[in-house]
């Protein structure tokens, strides 16, 4: 009457949970491998920093049924065209000025973050900047002095002024310009870009 | 059938490792409070944006909102485990004044950090500023410093735990609950190194945050469920460590690959939309199992039970994990869901249900376990002398405040899913478009109101805290084990 059925044991529960967890680790840890090979600088998804130094375009993908970045024509960023060491020197100050200004707790990044402000991921390409010649000159004063270029859209949500210097500013944008070459699977869904002009 | 009596108090000091860890829930206490105080001002913001502007900022106020949250829940599990170790392992903690040594350079470390959070706020884009200031990372924000004292501190509290077992008997429960530790303590490591690819730094962040709130955490708390169960209603041992094997099986089993979940759209391979889909659909069955077991459990034992309001908190942590851990979770795990979803207060909503749903509810209700001792064994079953509203009105007041809270932002999501992504594809003008839509400005009102609740619950469950027991005179009732 007492007896235990078999596959309510004390042990059977626990060599499973042993073995479960082990398989699912090693599976996880055969999966980052890949992964993160995928995902370094100049792999297949994630491009090299000198990408700066071309026009970037978020185009359907008929394969693939959603937009994906396209790499096009040269299109130096602040009109100097960087070698790969000085390109990712620049997107190194910038990516270290979006985490020193806790950029993250008001925008997202990648859709992760904080919903108070609007996602950056494809900042570079928004239609807000107006066009691509006027683009980066409007982002510096933006980021060097947000409180008098707020962007608030009638919200009253207004950037606070984080001190951020010029050679910052070229930075973070230098960064933004290379997260929007990120191939995201199609996120965000149905992106308006800002009108480029393609000379592909 | 369980048998109780009643009897007069019979107060023991508390043992070293318990007085350890009143200190910590004290500690844990004063920073929920913190998390509800910068919670209401980010929400504030969100209705009022010139609250504080330039001074205060949200990206300053959310921070410590949630980084109070995280360090709370986690002294709160530290000092639940303080609490059980020796009852469990049958033995003394072997280094106590080590113990009490940490415990104070922790909260010293937190201290200062908070301050440097306050008033300085942010820095230069240097590597110093990430090593002094901030991490600018969401939940870790810790500036390296500190992440090198946690990672220490943690190794200290853990030598601790893993000796008083070695020094005592080990059991089913300080098993997985050691094992689960060195989990914890080596997960966090991912996090702390900088990288300009930003692909590379969220999929490892993401090894901090998911394989901690949704692995390990969920299994340290299954740990304090059993040992919390066998406590407050004198459940078999044997059937609550064989549920917690197979909450292990299922949790690990489906939460380590779920991480997927996070790698659809940061740049990782395509194949995460199939895994993280399909292994987080799955997360919610061992919460179902938790459900399952708490009511079991309380219900063969006709609900009665040594301590009331621990048991109510561990049937609020049972449901408040499954709905808003797995509920609220699955809603948008899947990736044809999420497209829409993913970086809106979806999120928000979900996060909110499910921290405290999840991890907030069961240290409360360690907190009140450790409270009938502090107060001397005292009766804390039915019949409290005041029939016991204080309690029972900040359970109902903090349950529903966050759940108002969080329909509130589901809806607020809803809107900004349709609006910004679905209408205006996701655009800046769209996402401020959304921000202003009625609904949405209905919903922040909303989540105010309800957070007024629930500030106004926490206030009366400290003023319960501080006098539940103390007027008693009868003591503990006592249960007797069921038959296996």
């Amino acid at each position: 009457m007492n007896e235990v059925p078999w596959w309510s044991s004390e042990t059977l529960w626990r060599k499973t949970a042993i073995w479960v967890t082990a398989f699912m680790a090693v599976v996880l840890i055969v999966l980052t491998f890949d992964t993160v090979r995928q995902i370094t600088a100049g792999g297949e998804r994630v491009p090299a920093y000198n990408v700066i130094n071309q026009k970037i375009f978020y185009e359907v993908n008929s394969d693939r049924g959603y937009q994906v970045p396209r790499i096009g024509e040269t299109s130096a960023l602040f009109g100097n065209e960087l070698n790969e060491a000085d390109a990712e020197a620049l997107v190194t100050l910038g990516k270290l000025t979006v985490q020193a200004k806790n950029c993250m707790n008001c925008h997202t990044l990648l859709g992760n973050g904080a919903y108070y402000a609007p996602d950056l991921t494809k900042a570079w390409l928004d239609p807000g900047w107006v066009n691509e010649d006027l683009r980066e000159q409007l982002m510096v004063q933006f980021l060097m002095d947000p409180e008098n270029n707020a962007r608030t859209f009638g919200t009253g949500r207004r950037m606070p002024n984080l001190g951020i210097t010029e050679k910052e500013a070229h930075g973070i944008v230098a960064f933004l310009k290379w997260m929007s070459s990120i191939d995201t699977n199609g996120f965000p869904r149905g992106f308006k870009p800002l009108e480029q002009e393609d000379g592909a | 059938m369980s048998t109780s009596t009643v009897n007069v108090p019979v107060a023991s000091p508390l043992t070293a490792g318990q007085r350890i860890a009143m200190h910590y829930f004290i500690a844990a206490m004063v920073l929920f409070l913190a998390q509800i105080l910068f919670g209401m001002i980010s929400g504030l913001q969100y209705l009022m944006p010139d609250v504080f502007y330039n001074q205060l900022d949200f990206n300053v106020t959310r921070m410590v909102h949630i980084n109070a949250m995280i360090v709370w829940l986690l002294f709160g599990f530290i000092g639940s485990v303080y609490w059980l170790v020796e009852d469990e392992a049958k033995t003394e903690l072997v280094g106590a004044k080590l113990a009490l040594i940490n415990f104070w350079i922790l909260t010293t470390a937190v201290a200062v950090v908070v301050v440097v959070y306050l008033f300085v706020q942010v820095g230069p884009g240097e590597l110093k500023s990430i090593w002094l200031i901030n991490e600018g990372r969401e939940y870790i924000e810790a500036p390296r410093w500190a992440d090198i004292g946690i990672v220490v501190c943690v190794l200290v509290f853990f030598y601790n735990i893993a000796a008083t077992f070695m020094k005592g008997t080990w059991s089913g429960i300080s098993g997985v609950l050691v094992l689960d530790l060195v989990a914890l303590a080596g997960i966090y490591c991912a996090g702390m190194y900088f990288t300009p690819n930003i692909s590379v730094d969220q999929h490892w962040w993401w090894w901090v945050i998911h394989l901690w709130v949704e692995a390990t955490w969920e299994v340290l708390v299954g740990c304090i469920m059993a040992w919390g169960l066998i406590q407050t209603l004198g459940a078999s041992r044997k059937v609550v460590t064989t549920w917690l094997y197979i909450e292990v099986a299922l949790m690990f089993g489906s939460g380590i690959l779920g991480l997927g979940h996070h790698y659809f759209w940061i740049g990782t391979p395509e194949y995460w939309l199939s895994i993280g889909g399909f292994f987080s659909a799955l997360e919610p069955i061992p919460l179902v199992a938790m459900v399952v077991h708490a009511v079991y459990d309380s219900g063969r034992h006709g609900f009665k039970s040594a301590n009331h309001p621990a048991l109510a908190w561990l049937i609020a942590h049972a449901f408040g994990n499954f709905f808003g851990a797995g509920v609220w979770g699955f809603m948008h795990t899947l990736p044809q869901i999420n497209l829409y979803t993913h970086g809106t207060q979806w999120t928000a909503s979900h996060g909110h249900l499910a921290f405290f749903g999840a991890y907030a509810t069961i240290n409360i209700a360690m907190i009140y376990i450790a409270l009938q001792r502090v107060r001397g064994n005292v009766w804390m079953s039915g019949g409290l002398s005041d029939n016991g509203w204080k309690w029972k009105w900040s359970l109902g007041l903090l349950n529903g405040g966050v759940v108002g809270m969080t329909v509130a932002l589901l809806i607020a999501g809803y809107d900004q899913s349709f609006v910004e992504r679905a209408l205006e594809g996701s655009t800046w003008s769209g996402y401020f478009q959304a921000q202003q839509s009625a609904w949405f400005m209905q919903a922040m009102n909303w989540r105010m109101v309800f957070g007024c609740m629930t500030t106004v619950g926490i206030l009366l469950m400290f003023w319960d805290m501080l006098t539940i027991g103390t007027s008693e005179t009868r003591g503990k009732q006592a249960l007797a084990p069921l038959p296996e």
